[in-house]
């Protein structure tokens, strides 16, 4: 049999390349997950975007249809969706810039930095969505 | 001395390949700080526009978006976020697809959408603004 004969000793069953599933979690490296995730989501929702301009750009029916869309229930969850995704990356982008300058790299400045990305991205979300609501009229 | 320094480390066959420093490795690194950087303002702006249009009926839409000052930043918002956001997904790409022809055909998926997102984009403003 070929398992006896080889030199080459059975492999033992351990993980060749630890990925994630092998960390504990913890909030930088989460926050790094959902950079990543917000900015793919945000790739995909500038075609809400584009519906919008061209839309606008199209005439009253063609953005009677957009807004038909963006008032339901679905469309008002991606238009939140969306408003948190492109905060919170936009902060996380702030983060990453300030790593860049090589500052904010200690323990407590980082777990700071990503605190401060999480918590300020839902507040500016809940500010924006409610300043869209009772003030602007909502999206219709 | 008995001999000189070499001027240059690259090998004969390097040389002759035209092989070396290519100039050009961070260029895509470059342009997304640069994007993350003017994204900032751009998109805090693009937000207050956005909400500002919040309720209005298509024509009120149109001739905001369609006004000089606000064209131009939404402009400016359009082309930097596309950009950004194919640097951004071509960086995914390569981290995530192993087999070649798999990546070559997402990266190519990639261009292709970014261009059509951002020039629907772009076209719709420039409609809008110049009113035809």
């Amino acid at each position: 049999m070929a398992e006896t004969t080889s030199p080459v000793r059975p492999r033992a069953e351990r993980p060749l390349s630890p990925h994630l599933q092998i960390y504990r979690p913890m909030l930088t490296m989460m926050m790094s997950i959902v950079h990543r995730i917000t900015g793919a989501a945000l790739y995909f929702g500038t075609l809400l975007l584009a519906w919008w301009l061209l839309a606008a750009a199209s005439g009253p029916n063609a953005y009677a249809k957009f807004e038909w869309f963006i008032g339901s229930i679905i469309g008002q969850l991606f238009l939140l969706g969306f408003t948190w995704a492109l905060i919170h990356h936009v902060l996380g982008g702030i983060r990453h810039l300030i790593w860049d300058t090589g500052r904010g790299f200690g323990p407590q400045e980082r777990e700071w930095l990503a605190a401060a990305n999480l918590i300020g991205s839902l507040a500016l979300t809940v500010i924006v969505a409610l300043i869209g609501y009772l003030f602007m009229g909502g999206a219709r | 001395m008995s001999e000189a320094a070499p001027k240059n480390f690259r090998t004969p066959l390097a040389k002759v390949r035209g092989r070396g420093a290519a100039r050009a490795g961070t260029e895509d690194f470059w342009l997304q700080r640069m994007t993350a950087v003017a994204g900032v303002p751009l998109t805090i702006m693009a937000i207050v526009i956005a909400m500002l249009l919040l309720g209005r009926n298509q024509a009120a839409v149109a001739q905001i978006l369609g006004s000089p000052l606000v064209a131009v930043i939404m402009l400016l918002f359009v082309i930097c976020i596309v950009t950004h956001m194919k640097i951004g997904m071509q960086e995914i790409l390569v981290d995530y697809v192993a087999d070649d022809s798999m990546k070559l055909t997402f990266l190519l998926a990639n261009t292709f959408f970014c261009w059509a997102v951002g020039l629907i984009c772009v076209y719709a403003i420039l409609k809008m603004s110049f009113g035809v």
